[in-house]
């Protein structure tokens, strides 16, 4: 590792991105500003911001108060109100930052919501965490946007009318009635048409793992580029301008050949190349990073950079037809896929981006991620015939994090690919 | 000068060594549960490898008389029983002076007079038993630890005494057993096998009064072949035998795996996963293997193997102990029997209890339940068995299943009681053609494999 860690252009333009948006939430009540709560897979933050909302995401939240370390407490509180140990520990954070003064992860204060906007999409819990937020916000309006399954492997027209049907007669009343602002059509288009620019440049910079050594680690530094479209910018013109950058800077490392940045500077030795599949553990987000770049191994793709959307099999939002795009976003999630899509895009990322392994961190309290993932390790290693691996953690319960045996298992599934690479060779 | 590689597994409950050749093939084995230090345990593994090795090297160069001439084979036999009853009884002789410490440092006046008288009685009582035994009987092939002898032998000599020093006699037991375990012996391996020499050359002379005063040994034909002849046998090996006992052994290359091995003074390249070292034993073993269950002291691995024997794949138990080697260490305690004990036991029953908890700590609670509601100890530890099995079995469905040839490994393959329930378990889950391969040094597999990993790496 290179002893600079020199902040890239686009990390103080993120920053500042995440700090105006916090700065904004905790002033809303005095700039009259509506407050809408939603959640990050399938969210139509487009919409919102067409109404001129403030949008607030209660996993990232979550996942934030897990990366400063108050998850634990959170947690224990929203336990002590009845929450069984078993359930999922993003609902348990939120519930449990809320109960104690609703402070967001900036240290200002998170307004409570003016709109419940429930966009269900592939997550029961989702259902269950907005049935208590409605009940820690009497009165509060809900709007559900119910999103169907891709069952088929495909989304058919009629599922596509179906979630039309609510976003014209559910969603955008309730938010027209919430804002007093009446639905603009013109003005959505325009801002998807920021998103559609927004999402080229996600793909163009996910795409660049192709690279040996890869410019980038499109897990542990891939959570980070996907802030801002889960944060509420994705048809921004601040997203426009810091993907742009992103991409540029990471064009460059191209340029001079350079690895991965990571938190003890840049990545000399690129070893291993793998796909991950679920979400990371945030809680010891930096000792689980660490345990792969100190082992020379980068991530060149994760299924979970694409919960706040899919781009790789050629969807993109079309701002001329406003609602059928938000429609077909929310449909074509990671997690409203089914196991033979999840499947397929991980085999083409596997084989796109030449990964020498498949590894999946197996979380303990998301059902949505973990239903289905054994299976789809057999299949890929049967299809494949690619080493695979499994590490278990949990989002933001500190107490599943075993530092000990997430290193032994990926100790053991690192000299896995690298006694393949001597044997196979001899 | 020949090549040997050296293996070392430091597990949670034992420490393994293996040497091999440079053809792989098993020169030397080496075993210990002492736990305090695995530097200790590591020096321990690897000096009985290379006695072992010595033995080995033995029987290569005296390969034809071995096979020809069942005599041989006989007192080359004997004559390692004779060299394992002289380290027993160093290390018993430790004893004898830690248990003085202890009563010194435990009692005083009268009581420690007592104690001390008993304990003296103890070991003068067990010492030529387990010589006997060495020295006559089949224990020296057993495998079994320096403590699981002591103890069994102590243990009864103590019930036959006075109940109310029963505690005073354990606790003397307990607190000198440890420090002896864990310290390193160190022997003169010319010393002890001449001295062996000499121990046999008094066994066969008295041969005859020796079975006529004991009926439950069995007088057996190359014993017979012995009489008369030893000097004869005994002059044609002694060169060979001064031979290996010169012998420099010399380790190439070594890899060290298991639990421990990141404190092994090892560069980084030769500390290999146990993952890696199990299943790449089991397949140099059985090389159709393509599913290896390996079930040691504190974890279970369903273990994927390729043609080659690399890893495909593997899964752990990760968040709780049931279905490990403990698990059955913990239910041992609360029988209060040694583990080498649970097996036989449970193989009496034919009826096994179904036993619901999974957790090793609750288990516990179960057994005394079902105690007290007059079930049979046998029918509870067959239960037991059956039911650590079953968690191994979800976790192989979880790993992807079994595939044809399925191998099962690790210290807990020697229960008997467990592999019935493997065998019961895999056949019905996964069918009745399907191959299991059990072998007899499965507790080896990590070592031989790391062995194996040397050599390569060598190469």
């Amino acid at each position: 590792m290179s002893a600079s860690v020199a902040k890239e252009k686009s990390m103080v333009i993120q920053k500042e991105m995440i700090a105006n948006h916090f700065k904004a939430l905790s002033t809303a009540k005095e700039t009259g500003k509506k407050v809408v709560y939603t959640f990050v897979p399938g969210n139509i933050s487009e919409l919102i911001l067409a109404f001129d909302m403030l949008p607030v995401y209660p996993e990232i939240n979550a996942l934030q108060s897990g990366m400063r370390k108050k998850s634990d407490g959170f947690i224990q509180d929203a336990e002590k109100i009845g929450h069984s140990e078993d359930v999922c520990t993003y609902v348990k954070c939120d519930v449990g930052m809320m109960i104690n003064g609703n402070i967001g992860p900036t240290g200002e204060k998170i307004p409570p919501p003016d709109l419940l906007l429930l966009s269900y999409t592939g997550c029961f819990t989702f259902m269950k965490w907005f049935e208590n937020l409605k009940r820690l916000y009497p009165g509060v309006p809900v709007a559900m946007l119910h999103t169907p399954y891709q069952e088929d492997k495909q989304i058919k027209p009629e599922m596509t009318q179906y979630m039309v049907k609510q976003l014209k007669e559910e969603v955008i009343p309730k938010m027209e009635q919430v804002s007093g602002v009446k639905y603009d059509e013109e003005k959505l288009k325009g801002i998807l048409r920021n998103s559609s620019k927004v999402e080229d440049a996600i793909l163009r910079i996910f795409d660049t793992t192709k690279n040996r050594p890869s410019p980038i680690d499109a897990y542990f530094a891939g959570v980070y580029y996907i802030g801002p479209i889960n944060s509420g910018f994705r048809g921004t013109a601040e997203a426009v301008n810091y993907y742009e950058e992103l991409y540029s800077e990471i064009m460059e490392r191209v340029r001079l050949g350079l690895g991965p940045i990571t938190p003890e500077g840049e990545m000399e030795k690129e070893r291993f190349r793998l796909v991950v599949e679920g979400p990371p553990n945030w809680t010891h987000f930096r000792e689980f990073w660490k345990l792969f770049y100190d082992f020379g191994a980068v991530i060149v793709a994760s299924s979970y950079t694409k919960v706040g959307g899919v781009y790789d099999m050629g969807f993109r939002v079309d701002p001329e037809k406003p609602l059928d795009s938000l429609a077909d976003y929310c449909m074509n999630c990671y997690t409203n896929l089914n196991l033979e899509q999840r499947i397929d895009l991980l085999e083409q990322c596997i084989v796109d981006y030449k990964a020498d392994g498949f590894l999946v961190n197996s979380i303990k309290s998301c059902n949505s991620f973990s239903a289905g993932q054994l299976m789809i390790m057999k299949e890929l290693e049967r299809k494949l015939e690619i080493p695979v691996g499994l590490i278990e953690s949990d989002l933001v319960d500190p107490r599943y994090f075993s530092y000990s045996n997430i290193k032994n298992r990926l100790e053991s599934f690192f000299q896995m690919l690298d006694q393949r690479k001597i044997i196979l060779k001899q | 000068m020949k090549k040997y590689f050296l293996g070392i597994d430091l597990g949670s409950t034992t420490s393994k060594a293996i040497i091999i050749d440079e053809k792989d093939e098993i020169i030397g084995k080496g075993i210990t549960n002492t736990r305090a230090n695995y530097m200790v345990a590591t020096e321990i593994a690897r000096l009985e490898a290379l006695y072992n090795a010595r033995f080995t090297i033995l029987k290569q160069k005296l390969k034809a008389e071995v096979e020809t001439k069942k005599e041989y084979a006989r007192y080359i036999a004997d004559v390692e029983s004779a060299f394992k009853f002289l380290q027993f009884n160093r290390r018993l002789e430790k004893l004898n002076v830690q248990f003085k410490e202890t009563i010194r440092n435990t009692y005083s006046g009268e009581k420690h007079d007592l104690i001390l008288g008993y304990i003296e009685g103890i070991v003068d009582k067990i010492q030529p038993e387990i010589r006997h035994k060495y020295l006559y009987g089949d224990i020296a092939d057993k495998n079994q630890f320096f403590r699981d002898i002591v103890s069994e032998h102590f243990n009864k000599e103590v019930a036959k005494l006075d109940k109310e020093y029963f505690d005073s006699l354990i606790l003397v037991y307990d607190k000198s057993i440890t420090p002896v375990e864990n310290e390193l012996t160190d022997y003169d391996f010319k010393e002890l096998i001449f001295e062996s020499l000499e121990i046999l050359n008094d066994k066969y002379e008295n041969i005859e009064e020796t079975f006529a005063e004991t009926s439950e040994v069995g007088f057996d034909a190359e014993l017979n072949l012995l009489r008369g002849n030893y000097r004869k046998i005994y002059d044609s090996i002694k060169e060979h035998i001064s031979y290996i006992a010169n012998l420099d052994i010399h380790i190439t290359n070594m890899v060290g795996t298991g639990y421990g091995r990141a404190l092994l003074p090892f560069p980084e390249k030769s500390i290999k996963s146990e993952i890696l070292c199990h299943a790449f034993g089991a397949h140099a073993f059985f090389p159709e293997t393509r599913t290896v269950l390996d079930i040691g002291g504190q974890d279970t691995k369903a273990i994927q193997v390729d043609r080659y024997g690399l890893v495909t794949s593997f899964h752990m138990n990760d968040r709780c102990a049931a279905g490990c080697g403990r698990y059955l260490g913990y239910i041992a305690d609360e029988f209060s029997i040694s583990l080498n004990e649970l097996g036989p036991l449970a193989m009496e029953s034919d009826c096994e209890v179904n036993i619901c908890s999974t957790c090793t700590v609750f288990a516990g609670a179960e057994i005394r339940e079902l105690l007290n509601v007059g079930q049979e100890r046998s029918d509870i530890l067959a239960g037991l068995h059956k039911a650590i099995v079953m968690r191994a079995i979800s976790l192989l469905a979880r790993s992807g299943g079994v595939r044809n040839e399925f191998t099962f490994t690790g210290g807990v393959a020697r229960n008997q009681a467990v592999i019935k329930y493997v065998t019961e378990l895999v056949h019905k889950n996964y069918g009745d053609d399907l191959t299991i391969n059990i072998h007899t040094d499965s507790i080896f597999m990590g070592a031989l494999g790391a062995a194996m990993f040397a050599l390569r790496s060598n190469n």
